[in-house]
């Protein structure tokens, strides 16, 4: 299952409270995360490498958007 | 130890180093740099609360503001926005300001006084823990204040702003502007050094994301120390700092600005750990962030100076003689607020910002 968490205008910690959350969800093959400021992008990847050990991959999608991604 | 780690070292060196120097170049002691103190004496200045003796246009808070702007702006990451609840932050930040004062400082002051010595800030730290603690059940249970959207470009640049029209007003002097005669309020460093310290430590602290709520609560919660890393550098310095300008003095008593009520050291700081931890920063985070564009932290910056006004105005700071009945009741009554406040604003996860595609 593909799964996407929408963390856009969180402030912290939220953004990376969601990441974990579906992290820990077994059904959960693949995970995007849209976030919009750099500290949640830099957050959200870097607990997403310490949950899984893999580097997400990050895509800018609009002028300070970014869809963060990885497979499970 | 990675670059980010090293920049987070380097970021806590800079401030536990400035705020023992911004002592020696005439702060009060053991208030190189303290935003709820320099809050209230900047409210002080302008004229909401008459407590003479912290009346000062104190120029390390529009230093932040504006270091942390030129941050963001250089490296592109200045953004409008805000919606995220303003008016709730509003006076959650007016309660931060009371309970900091009535452990007399904000999370940054407390590692300072810690790295000074004063044992009280110990009692303080381990209230300060077990506020964020109590924040973190909060924000695992799906507390939010909501998300922030997009705003247009002026909103972003009422933080600059103001700072910009603190800097005029301490330039041009005009009689409107308190000044403290004497007590902590009359003692500060020169005015091109506290700017420029305030300036530096913005833009570092841009730059890092250095929190003190973040700190302890990425430590519990995740079990990351990247935040706690700055925390533990301040220390450090700040206490190496201390003992060779010969200001370190161990002991609960006799502190400067300070009092020994353990009790309220302990509550007071544990209401503020925990109404810091659901904002999502520390009162120095929030000045970052208003740099930043971030309208919703200017809003509780303007709480924060609101509150710490009110503090004197009704009596509830403390001096170095205690803490006022009306500041225990205070802080009694802000701690019950902000558990209200935890237990009713939430949201249920899966529904509203996360769903699922097969």
């Amino acid at each position: 299952m593909q799964h996407i968490v929408d963390a856009r205008g969180r402030s912290c910690p939220e953004p990376v409270i969601l990441t974990r959350q579906a992290l820990n969800d077994k059904s959960i093959e693949s995970l995007t995360v849209m976030v919009d400021a750099a500290v949640a992008r830099e957050n959200v990847a870097r607990a997403i490498l310490s949950a899984t050990g893999k580097q997400a991959q990050i895509n800018e999608t609009a002028g300070g958007e970014w869809e963060i991604s990885v497979k499970l | 130890m990675s670059g980010e780690r090293k920049k987070m070292l380097g970021a806590g060196l800079l401030v536990g180093a400035l705020g023992v120097l911004l002592v020696v170049l005439g702060n009060p002691k053991n208030m190189g740099v303290c935003v709820v103190c320099f809050l209230r004496d900047i409210g002080g200045a302008l004229g909401l609360h008459r407590a003479a003796i912290v009346q000062n246009l104190r120029m390390e808070v529009p230093g932040f503001i504006l270091g942390s702007f030129l941050a963001a702006v250089l490296f592109g990451e200045f953004k409008s926005r805000g919606g995220s609840n303003p008016i709730l932050r509003f006076f959650m930040g007016a309660m931060v300001s009371i309970t900091a004062l009535v452990f007399l400082g904000c999370p940054l002051r407390m590692v300072l006084r810690l790295a000074a010595g004063d044992l009280n800030a110990v009692v303080g730290l381990i209230g300060f823990a077990c506020g964020i603690a109590v924040g973190i059940y909060f924000l695992k249970r799906g507390f939010t204040l909501g998300r922030s959207y997009p705003q247009h470009k002026v909103a972003g640049a009422v933080g600059p702003a103001f700072a910009i029209f603190l800097v005029v007003l301490a330039v041009a002097a005009p009689a409107f502007i308190f000044r403290s005669g004497s007590g902590p309020g009359s003692m500060a460093a020169p005015l091109l050094y506290s700017l420029g310290a305030g300036l530096l430590i913005g833009a570092v602290a841009q730059r890092t994301r250095l929190c003190m709520v973040g700190g302890i609560r990425d430590m519990i919660m995740f079990k990351d120390s990247h935040l706690l890393l700055g925390f533990i550098a301040i220390f450090v310095v700040a206490l190496i700092g201390n003992l060779l300008a010969g200001s370190f003095n161990l002991g609960f008593a006799d502190q400067p600005v300070a009092h020994t009520n353990h009790f309220y050291n302990f509550l007071g700081m544990l209401a503020t750990g925990l109404g810091a931890a659901l904002l999502g920063g520390c009162p120095l985070r929030q000045l970052i962030l208003a740099g930043e564009g971030d309208s919703d932290a200017m809003v509780t910056v303007m709480g924060l100076i609101v509150g710490a006004a009110t503090a004197h105005n009704f009596g509830l700071a403390a001096s170095p003689a205690g803490v006022p009945v009306n500041g225990q009741i205070a802080n009694w009554v802000i701690l019950a607020l902000f558990v209200l406040i935890g237990f009713t604003a939430h949201e249920t996860r899966k529904t509203t910002a996360t769903k699922s595609k097969k």
